[in-house]
């Protein structure tokens, strides 16, 4: 391709668009309008994503998926944004993720729907940011874009306690991000001069700053804190259970689905490559803070009785054997955190959907009183046990191959965390099936009674993930292909 | 004359001022130990400017000797709004509370 | 079709299409097509899986595995969507595809009384199951087998569960599932251990590369010891062998062609497949040989024990089978594969027949299970009665009933290894014989003890049922005839001459003593003298059985309370968990973790409440407060 004759790139249109479409929602007063105008701009950012991925190749097509212009010049700052494997496996889940969302969610009503959905989008557009940024202030800046509108979605359309939750959610997320800018900021005190500016946020430049080890020592914790907050990682997590709780569904599903991606990837894009001696050095701690956050979060898990603290922390148990999976620092590891990514993204949400249809049909989350839906809505049943049968890793649903692999690179690692790790295996097991069991079995009682099964729109939604589920189960070498050259590049760095 | 003799009268008028805003209750007494205050500052800054300006690097370079002097306008002429803006506090203050002792002022609400 | 090797990638697809159809379109499907899909499919898998073991049987066919697609595939492992098909599991293809074929026909008959979509819900998870253990056969690597394996786990949940309305069950395919995952986990760890030692998972590259590995010592012994002990433990779980089986005997909440299909004839297999196809890995690991030696053995005799006294027709035959699959361990312990195999084969036959029989039982019982209430049962159904009878004297090891040549040859390698082995194996044996009897003739001799309407409602069972009774009687009388003793025919053994090659590497590697004629007579003389023995006495003394009241005292309560086994793991392991989980639930997150972060958010309130009080309002506290910091800072300014 000649770069001359591209007028825009992949991650502009990926940024922009769902930015644009935001802001127009805003401005649109009746409820149904700006409904069907949200699918619409997420639908058409789907087909962006999608057809972004046949140009995927940075080798062949390096113009379209990457792009960079003086935004503040003389702070060393540029507007460069590029899509990796990675930023394009994973902007290509939030692109799906959001038309989903909507979808699943079509009949829920908001008050102030446009100022919803405007929010939704920019979250959207947040996410996109922050999948593509290439300069290290161009992420900060995104990061808080896809942060502060859900800040605003929780605490207007949130449950009972949702303004308690919001704080304790911006509290947490808000100290991350300043010890972040800190680190931010020491760093780039320490870049090389470029051309144009004394020092640079690009991301080469960061790669090459003059730190010793011991800055380099205190600033990994200063990133590393604000993106396990994120993440969440054992101890920094208690946010998570009270904002999924309170938060309305769709803003959960977002929460869960792709920006807990974020911590994951901003680890893998902004830590690895920059910090690897601290990576090294304190690799011991944080898997063992990792794998026992995994079992901890699963034993928690097993005495839940809410189904969306109960999605929460079955949550943090997987995301935790993910971060173990990074700091691994293997291939086969990498990869299987990529794969995971992708694969945590579609079954959560789809867990999501069916709490969210349990919850408007019943009026209850709690799974003490539930029970016997399985014999009211049959449909329903086949997918929440799918979809619970993708969450405890079966073989030949996608979440397996993603904790194979990361299972494996953790072994490479250390033989005992992968033992003690294993028995999450287990435990995921037995949280699953006792939740399964307790509110789809058995018989039904007068809650769960009047129960009808889920509509064609609904059916259609889980069909897809479903297939999702499967097609990733039996055929993932697309995803492994997709990344490998971002874990390709990152190991390069390492060692 | 020395310089340490404006500095003497200017700290002295400053901790007159001083004292008066500390130990005083009637805001008119206290406004006026601002200005007091300021005006001490004034001096100071006029007494320094000539100093300043006997110095042998300004010495050569004539022009910017007054700018100091300059700046004591400047800030007289602040002075004076500043009065004006007070003076309508301390009108309103007692048209309030018939009084113009700043002890009722703790209240900002109501 | 020149090859018909080309065609097995079908064995498993076939079901796995009856699985989508009869699955997605179950309220469409009529009960007669979701039969004939269920076991149409299954019959033709076998009749591909028949061709394949023909053309095996014909010639030296080189053991070819087929590459579908890439699975997994970076730089540092490539795993591939891989199906290999040689002697043994060609074998096991057999045994899935046939006896699976029977126990479908069966069904058709047996489920006729559910619902129609709930009929073809069943034949879905039944041909789920066929795919998945065909799977788990056909994989070429450990991956693919793993996938098949806990296919099989999840199929057996939705089976044991299938009246999922009924809490106890639904307990119970629980207990199955989370049993399997605990050995999954071993065998999981294994597959990473290989991974990281050799690089591959795939079969053919493990067992050629372990040894060459060994001898130049990138593999150690503890290496090979540790990853033989997990697969053993993988199989521990599947397999229900000390500490994993309880779950087995729980399982039989499940319909009874799925007891004989799933937890008799195939899937609780899987294990011994597993170790059979890994033979050089144990062949290298003298020290895992003993212990799964030992921990079959121990399972043959506690699980032996515990069936003596249970009154649940299905639950004595559940503890027979946990007791059979100690066997086969034991044989795999002391080296015998062939023996293995053959016991899995033999077993298939007769313990798919006798569990189909007692499904028979139960069907014109009227769901009656305790065999206390039964009886007599001889007159009314004598198909059943003769199917069964056969089958007993088969696991009883009777000549020249199938079951007697496999568990002899098992037998004659334990006490090639060690004369206790056999001495203690022959113990489990007699008590086999034992307790099948006394099930044998609390059924079906003496009086009938049940209601009058169970009296007036027995029947034989319709054709559907009887025909694979029959078959299978037939299969369990001469499917031991494959394998006879040199001893007896010379060649006789024509399945150990058809699986030598998969063994070649194991027998290669260990030194053969073989037994002498005399002393093999001798072994088989008094093993089947004594057995004999155990059998006549348990036909004589419960053939008179009346219904009494007393209570089992003693030793015989501990046996009918399975040992407490149960018990002991709630109390030291569920409970515990379960009480951890409440510790950090309840306290450890709320007031620990949670509270550390809400603690800071209380400080930070107290101390703007303390600080706030500063703020008097006082004009003239501002003035000097600011005066002060003013002194303050002249005073470290100029003197500090």
């Amino acid at each position: 391709m000649d770069p001359k004759n591209i007028w825009i790139t992949f991650p502009e249109l990926l940024i922009w668009f769902p930015l644009v479409a935001g802001l127009v929602a805003f401005v649109i007063r009746k409820e149904k309008t700006v409904k069907q105008w949200a699918l619409l701009a997420s639908l058409i950012t789907l087909s962006i994503s999608i057809v972004s991925l046949v140009y995927a190749d940075n080798t062949k097509n390096f113009y379209l998926n990457n792009v960079s212009y003086f935004w503040l010049k003389y702070l060393g700052s540029n507007f460069s944004v590029g899509l990796d494997g990675m930023g394009h496996m994973l902007t290509a889940l939030t692109a799906i993720s959001f038309p989903v969302i909507f979808i699943a969610t079509y009949k829920t009503n908001y008050k102030n729907a446009n100022v919803f959905y405007g929010l939704m989008l920019l979250t959207q557009a947040g996410l996109m940011g922050v999948f593509s940024a290439l300069d290290l202030l161009v992420f900060y800046f995104f990061w808080e874009l896809a942060v502060i509108p859900v800040y605003f979605l929780c605490s207007r359309w949130g449950g009972e306690k949702r303004v308690q939750a919001t704080f304790k959610f911006f509290i947490y997320t808000f100290t991350g991000s300043l010890l972040m800018l800190v680190g931010i900021i020491y760093v780039y005190m320490h870049t090389m001069p470029t051309p144009s500016a004394p020092h640079s946020f690009s991301l080469n430049v960061i790669y090459s700053a003059t730190l010793s080890v011991a800055e380099k020592n205190w600033l990994f914790w200063l990133f590393f804190i604000a993106f396990a907050i994120k993440m969440p990682v054992f101890p920094f997590h208690t946010w998570q259970p009270d904002t999924y709780e309170q938060a309305p569904t769709s803003t959960t599903m977002v929460l869960s689905g792709i920006m807990v991606k974020m911590g994951i990837f901003a680890v893998i894009r902004w830590i690895l490559p920059v910090f690897p001696d601290a990576v090294t050095k304190f690799d011991n701690i944080i898997i063992g803070l990792s794998v026992f956050g995994m079992i901890y979060a699963s034993l928690i898990a097993i005495k839940q009785d809410d189904l969306k603290r109960f999605v929460a922390y079955s949550s943090i148990a997987h995301i935790g054997l993910m971060c173990a999976a990074i700091f691994t620092k293997t291939e086969i590891g990498l990869q299987g955190v990529m794969i995971q990514m992708f694969s945590h993204g579609i079954n959560i949400i789809g867990m999501w959907i069916v709490v969210d249809l349990i919850e408007k049909q019943t009026g209850t989350r709690k799974i003490s009183e539930l029970g016997g839906i399985a014999h009211k809505a049959p449909v329903l049943t086949i997918f929440l046990v799918v979809i619970a049968l993708a969450n405890i890793a079966l073989p030949l649903t996608n979440a397996f191959v993603g904790e194979f692999m990361m299972f494996s690179g953790l072994f490479t690692f250390n033989i005992w965390f992968t033992a003690f790790a294993g028995l999450s295996i287990i435990l995921a097991a037995v949280y699953t099936l006792n939740m399964v069991q307790k509110v789809f079995y058995g018989e039904a009682n007068s809650i769960t009674g009047n129960m009808q099964d889920i509509s064609w729109n609904q059916k259609l939604i889980l069909g897809v993930l479903v297939v999702f589920i499967f097609l990733f189960g039996v055929y993932p070498q697309p995803i492994l292909d997709l990344t490998k050259d971002t874990v390709t590049a990152i190991l390069a760095k390492i060692h | 004359m020395e310089i340490q003799w404006y500095i003497g009268l200017s700290v002295a008028l400053f901790c007159t001022g001083i004292v008066g805003v500390l130990t005083r209750r009637n805001s008119i007494i206290i406004f006026m130990c601002i200005e007091l205050m300021l005006n001490s500052v004034n001096l100071l800054l006029v007494a320094f400017s000539k100093m300043h300006a006997a110095s042998s690097v300004l010495q050569s370079n004539p022009n910017v000797v007054s700018d100091a002097q300059v700046f004591v306008f400047f800030i007289m002429v602040v002075a004076a709004a500043e009065v004006s803006v007070g003076l309508a506090i301390i009108v309103m203050l007692y048209r309030n509370t018939h009084s113009v002792d700043v002890n009722f002022l703790n209240r900002l609400k109501n | 079709m020149s090859n018909v090797f080309q065609l097995v990638w079908l064995i498993p697809l076939l079901p796995l299409l009856g699985f989508l159809i009869n699955g997605l379109g179950r309220k469409q499907v009529s009960k007669t097509m979701a039969g004939i899909i269920g076991s149409g499919t299954v019959l033709l898998s076998f009749l591909i899986s028949l061709a394949v073991f023909m053309q095996l049987n014909s010639g030296n066919v080189p053991v070819t595995s087929f590459h579908y697609f890439d699975f997994i595939n970076i730089t540092a492992l490539k795993i591939g969507f891989d199906f290999q098909v040689d002697q043994l599991s060609s074998i096991f293809l057999l045994i899935i595809t046939g006896v699976g074929f029977l126990i479908h026909v069966y069904s058709t008959a047996y489920m006729h009384e559910e619902e129609s979509k709930d009929f073809a819900k069943y034949f879905a998870y039944l041909n789920l199951f066929v795919f998945s253990m065909l799977l788990l056969v056909m994989g070429a690597n450990f991956v693919i087998m793993f996938m098949g394996w806990e296919g099989v786990g999840l199929c057996s949940y939705l089976l044991i569960g299938f009246w999922f309305k009924n809490t106890n069950y639904n307990i119970a395919a629980k207990k199955a599932f989370i049993m399997n995952r605990i050995g999954d986990l071993g065998f999981l760890l294994a597959v990473f251990w290989l991974i990281s030692k050799v690089g591959s998972v795939d079969f053919h590259t493990v067992f050629t590369n372990v040894p060459t590995l060994f001898t130049s010592g990138k593999i150690t012994t503890f290496d090979i010891t540790g990853i033989t002990m997990l697969l053993f433990v993988g199989a521990m779980g599947k397999s229900a062998q000390i500490p994993l089986y309880t779950w087995l005997p729980d399982a039989m909440a499940g319909p009874t062609p799925v007891s004989a299909l799933i937890h008799a004839a195939t899937m609780v297999t899987a294990g011994i497949y597993m170790i059979a196809r890994s033979n050089i890995l144990y062949t290298m690991a003298p020290a895992t040989q003993c212990v799964v030696a030992i921990v079959g053995l121990s399972t043959a005799i506690l699980a032996a024990t515990i069936a003596l006294k249970q009154n649940d027709i299905k639950k004595v035959l559940a503890y027979s089978t946990v007791s059979q699959l100690g066997y086969m361990f034991l044989g795999l312990g002391v080296g015998a594969y062939t023996g293995a195999v053959f016991h899995v084969m033999t077993h298939a036959f007769f313990k798919a027949l006798l569990f189909l029989g007692a499904g028979s039982v139960i069907h014109a019982m009227s769901g009656e299970q305790d065999i206390r209430n039964m009886g007599g049962l001889k007159k009314y159904m004598s198909i059943t009665h003769i199917t069964f009878l056969l089958a007993c004297l088969a696991i009883a090891g009777m000549p020249p009933f199938s079951g007697f040549f496999s568990k002899d040859e098992i037998l004659a390698g334990a006490y090639e290894r060690s004369p206790l082995l056999w001495g203690v194996g022959v113990a489990g044996a007699i008590m086999t014989a034992f307790y099948m009897f006394r099930l044998y003739a609390m059924t079906f001799l003496g009086k009938f003890r049940g209601t009058h309407e169970q009296e007036h409602h027995v029947h034989e069972s319709p054709k559907a049922m009887t025909i694979p009774l029959i078959i299978l009687a037939i299969l369990s009388v001469i499917g031991g005839w494959i394998g006879i003793p040199e001893i007896f025919i010379h060649g006789g053994h024509k399945l150990e001459t058809f699986l030598a090659p998969v063994f070649a590497q194991s027998n290669a590697l260990t030194e053969k003593h073989p037994l002498s004629h005399a002393t093999e007579y001798m072994l088989m003389g008094v093993s089947v003298g004594a057995a004999l023995v155990a059998l006549l006495y348990a036909w004589t003394k419960f053939s008179k059985y009346q219904k009494t009241d007393t209570e089992e005292t003693g030793l015989g309560k501990v046996l009918a309370n399975k040992w407490y086994v149960d018990e002991l793991y709630d109390a030291i392991i569920v409970r515990p968990v379960q009480s951890i989980a409440k510790y950090f639930n309840t306290v450890f997150e709320k007031k620990g973790v949670d509270g550390f972060v809400n603690g800071v958010g209380k400080a930070v309130n107290y101390g703007s409440r303390q600080i706030r009080l500063l703020q008097s309002g006082q004009v003239g506290t501002y003035v000097l407060m600011m005066v002060l910091g003013i002194l303050i800072f002249f005073i470290i300014q100029l003197f500090l």
